[in-house]
């Protein structure tokens, strides 16, 4: 199977007065497994199906391979897609339904039962070829949604919140067999959620919107660590941010609250925004003073099992501490006045 | 629910409770008027079609059950190709039918098309005239002098035979029945997922062969629901071949044996069979198609349907062909009109010159038809009524043993064509006497009434059934823990929240009521008690009529245009006052 990268160049699009993706440039590199993440509304689904050719003709420019495809009818694409609701023809068989591509590309019907059985193979769902959609589970009608997809061998593969019909437990097998299917078939594949944890956990790399505008770009662990703004800090699991400056002495950058606490910035640490980001798990909470300490007031406490989680109010908002827990370990009760030491090398100033 | 709740076992002791329930009903008020409602059904509908099915099975001559009827029926040519004309009709009617259909749902459904309010409203016109009535002045615009061919013959030297024969039927026939197709259809197309046909884009699929492949399968089941009803309808129909002459038709032929040999010939009874099975045959052939069809695929995820804009050269195709579409539609209602306003019009493209003598001609002519189509549509619709909300309430809202028997029954009616009836009213009726007279009741007014409630209620008892479905269970409960009795709380709940619902089905009831001709033409024993179908029909007979007859067709399409479109403003205005009364 041949890949193609993806090119999009400063991307406009509206519906009528209301514009919803204000000029998107993104490069997806052949063969990558790429993730939209974003809130609802963000404009991901827009995106994913100006790209497929559905929806309002956009400005700008779309590459696939190195073909512009904005104004190319649907069918001329060779863009496979993957719907939220599947979108099986009921009044089709399952083979019916995967063999629809091929028999459109006039595909010999010889080889369209060896191309339709290698598909249904592939998903592991040979056995059900001569059920009716209606008479599948929702992550076989998935599974066979995606083997219609890819049996025409599309340049590239979209998935637009394809694991949402799905309940919890299989969602997380089947983003495993998502995988596999595209390392095995090296797809270049983009793939649409508002669920991290999803993104996380299959994807090479990702784009964040937020209001029809890329946020950013990366892995996912880059985006973590190193979130270019506050929305994506915040969107990315759970931030701490304390407002205030950041001082510079000789040598040492300090950055200073907003109620006058101060935190040492390590050596080399750039960053010279009003926000300090701070994760959970990089903060320490003691009864004991120390150094660049934080005194605060627990309020909260929740068990989670490998983890305890304080809500502490200091530095004039209220902190999330994530401690690891250890049998023996001592819980610090509500009300304690303590103090937190954060671990600023993996601190963020925005 | 008071009356089903079972007294203590140890109060059990008299033989009455030892007795099966069943036989020792605990009657109330409701269970009354329930078994008075079976009886009326029994006696106007079950007897007299098992009447004339009986009658089709028996010797005429000694009564023993035979199959000779059905067999001479077969041996006689006329009513072979009668019946092979009547299916040939039907199944041509719902192929044209569909081909007017067909584009006006998909561009209105599918397309930003600014014509699509028009023809979501102009598609439902040909409904509210009786296709009998728009068949002369088709006629004189298809037929064979008729506008359309002299004006070719003049230009191309050539005519078109649209009106010849059963051609004429047919195009009757499916420029009027047509809506029923347009409206399923459209409905079924607006229930498909644009993601149905996005994927199918997505694979390389697109236009005529994305619409064959998917599009369309997925509407069949609308489509199929509505083709039924054409086939059924056109099958069934007297008046259209009778008034274009074309007598080799089933329907036709039962009429004439009926009123030319009388009602001991066994040659209606058995073509009345033949009606019913086909009747019951395609209504249920449609339910099979459907069964396990719903492919209503509007769904989570999904963006329901999306409607494409027009490219400027497919915008001005579409147009034409909705323009073409239209007037060929509205050209019995252009016809009827030119001929009623017309003094003379015979091979010439227009009447010779414009007059109202017509109308007050028909005026003289039919006061009595109209006096007692409001007469005998109003009884009928009043009936209708009566007998739907009461129907509907017991279904709904009790317990009662067989009450969906009530309902099956009532609703059997769409599946009897009016010839039928009106054979069998006159067949059961004709022995029994009006009472405190010596006058068969089969030729007293009332029961032409009587037959035309019985043919209505079917769409009489959705109506109510629709309106009471909107009243909440809980009113009528929160009125009876306030002490009211059951009773009363239908009189002060249930039937004031039910009106606008009723009326609705009221004013249905009585236009369509109004403009019957299949039942009612067998039933009128004297021009003195013929309503204004029949009038129309009597009209069209001479040709020195027919401006007469146009003009109380005229009548007859406003009578119905003005009762459809009461009864959606009382619909519309309905629905407002209860979506209102449920934000407070
Ligand atoms: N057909 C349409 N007409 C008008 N506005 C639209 C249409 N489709 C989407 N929008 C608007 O475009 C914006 C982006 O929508 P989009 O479906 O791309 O969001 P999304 O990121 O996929 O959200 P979700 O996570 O809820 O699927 C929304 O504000 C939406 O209201
Ligand atoms: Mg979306």
């Amino acid at each position: 199977m041949k890949k193609a990268g993806i090119t999009i160049e400063n991307v406009h699009l509206a519906f009528g007065d209301t514009e919803v993706l204000k000029g998107v440039n993104l490069d997806i590199q052949p063969g990558e497994f790429f993730a939209f993440l974003g809130p609802s509304g963000s404009g991901k689904s827009t995106l994913l199906r100006a790209i497929a050719g559905f929806g309002p003709t956009p400005k700008g420019r779309i590459l696939i391979g190195d073909r512009d495809v904005v104004g190319l009818d649907p069918w001329k694409r060779n863009v496979g897609m993957v719907f939220q609701s599947y979108a099986l023809w009921p009044h089709m068989s399952v083979r019916d339904n995967v063999a629809f591509g091929l028999k459109e590309r006039k595909v010999p019907s010889a080889q369209i039962k060896t191309k339709v059985d290698a598909a249904l193979e592939l998903v592991d769902l040979a056995h059900l070829a001569d059920r009716m959609p209606n008479q599948l589970s929702g992550g076989q009608q998935q599974r066979i949604a995606l083997a219609r997809t890819v049996v025409v061998e599309p340049d590239v593969l979209l998935l637009d919140e394809p694991l949402s019909n799905l309940d919890a437990s299989l969602r997380v097998h089947m983003r495993r067999e998502l995988l596999r299917l595209q390392r095995q078939l090296g797809l270049t594949t983009i793939f649409v959620t508002h669920d991290q944890e999803e993104a996380n956990t299959t994807c090479d790399r990702m784009a964040v919107l937020d209001g029809g505008v890329i946020q950013q770009v990366g892995s996912p662990l880059e985006l973590y660590d190193r979130p270019e703004n506050l929305f994506v800090a915040n969107f990315l699991g759970t931030a701490n941010i304390l407002e205030g400056k950041v001082e510079v002495d000789g040598n040492e950058r300090r950055f200073v609250t907003n109620t006058g606490d101060q935190l040492s910035l390590p050596e080399g640490s750039t960053g010279e925004g009003g926000n300090i980001v701070l994760r959970p798990q990089n903060i320490s909470i003691s009864r004991t003073q120390a150094a660049d300490s934080l005194p605060g007031t627990v309020q909260h406490s929740e068990f989670l099992g490998s983890q305890i989680r304080y809500l502490v109010s200091a530095g004039g908002t209220e902190i999330v501490v994530d401690q690891s827990h250890r049998a023996g370990h001592d819980w610090i009760e509500t009300g304690a006045d303590v103090h937190l030491v954060a671990n600023t090398q993996s601190a963020v100033v925005l | 629910m008071s009356q089903n709740t079972s007294p203590p076992a140890a109060t059990r002791a008299g033989l009455a409770d030892r007795l099966p329930r069943w036989l020792v009903p605990n009657l109330t008020g409701v269970h009354l008027v329930a078994v008075f409602i079976a009886l009326l059904l029994i006696g106007l509908l079950l007897v007299p079609v098992a009447q004339v099915m009986i009658v089709a099975f028996q010797d005429p001559a000694t009564g023993a059950a035979t199959l000779q009827n059905f067999v001479d029926f077969f041996r006689t040519s006329l009513f072979r190709e009668s019946f092979w004309n009547s299916f040939y009709v039907s199944a041509m009617s719902v192929v044209v039918a569909t081909v007017i259909a067909l584009p006006l749902a998909y561009i209105t459904t599918r397309f930003h098309f600014s014509g699509s309010i028009l023809i979501q409203s102009l598609g439902f016109i040909p409904l509210i005239m009786p296709p009998f009535v728009g068949a002369v002045a088709m006629q004189l615009i298809f037929g064979r002098n008729g506008t359309v061919n002299l004006l070719l013959r003049d230009w191309f030297g050539f005519d078109i035979p649209f009106m010849e024969g059963l051609n004429g039927v047919i195009l009757v026939q499916s420029i009027h029945y047509f809506p029923f197709i347009l409206i399923n259809l459209s409905a079924s197309l607006r229930n498909i997922d644009r993601s149905m046909e996005e994927a199918a884009q997505n694979l390389g699929s697109h236009g005529l062969r994305l619409f064959r492949r998917i599009v369309f399968p997925l509407a069949m089941p609308g489509y199929i629901a509505g083709a039924a009803l054409v086939f059924i309808k056109v099958f069934d129909d007297l008046g259209t071949p009778l008034l274009l002459n074309v007598n080799n038709m089933l329907a036709p032929q039962a009429f004439l044996r009926i009123s030319s040999i009388g009602i001991s010939d066994p040659m209606g009874y058995v073509i009345s069979v033949i009606l019913v099975v086909f009747s019951v045959l395609s209504l249920w052939a449609s339910f099979l198609f459907m069964r396990g069809k719903d492919y209503a695929t509007v769904q989570k995820g999904g963006g329901g349907m999306a409607k494409r804009t027009l490219k400027p050269a497919e915008k001005a195709l579409a147009y034409a062909t909705v323009i073409f579409i239209l007037l060929l539609v509205l050209s019995p209602h252009i016809g009827l009109l030119l001929l009623s306003f017309g003094t003379i019009w015979s091979f010439a493209p227009l009447p010779d010159g414009y007059t109202f003598q017509n109308y007050v001609t028909m005026w003289e002519g039919s006061k009595t038809f109209i006096m007692n189509t409001v007469l005998y549509a109003g009884i009928a619709a009043t009936l209708d009524v009566i007998i739907g909300t009461a129907i509907a309430y017991i279904v709904l809202r009790t317990q009662i043993f067989g009450r969906k028997g009530l309902d099956y029954l009532a609703t059997a009616a769409l599946a009897v064509p009016g010839v039928v009836l009106g054979i069998g009213y006159l067949r059961t009726f004709h022995a029994i006497d009006v009472p405190f007279t010596d006058k068969p009741m089969a030729s007293w007014w009332v029961i032409i009434a009587l037959a035309l409630m019985i043919r209505r209620l079917p769409y009489a008892l959705r109506a109510c059934t629709a309106a009471l479905q909107q009243v909440s269970h809980a009113l009528e409960e929160a009125a009876e823990s306030l002490g009211a009795t059951k009773r009363r709380s239908i009189q002060k709940i249930v039937i004031p929240l039910m009106t606008g619902g009723i009326l609705a089905g009221f004013v249905t009831s009585f236009a369509t009521a109004a403009v019957e001709l299949s039942a009612t033409i067998m039933l009128v024993s004297s021009n003195n008690d013929a309503p204004l179908a029949y009038g129309i029909y009597l009209f069209m007979q001479t040709p020195s009529g027919r401006g007469a007859g146009a003009a109380l067709g005229i009548v007859a399409v406003i009578v119905v245009a003005i009762g459809t479109i009461a009864s959606q403003i009382i619909i519309e205005r309905d629905k407002k006052l209860k979506s209102s009364g449920d934000a407070h």
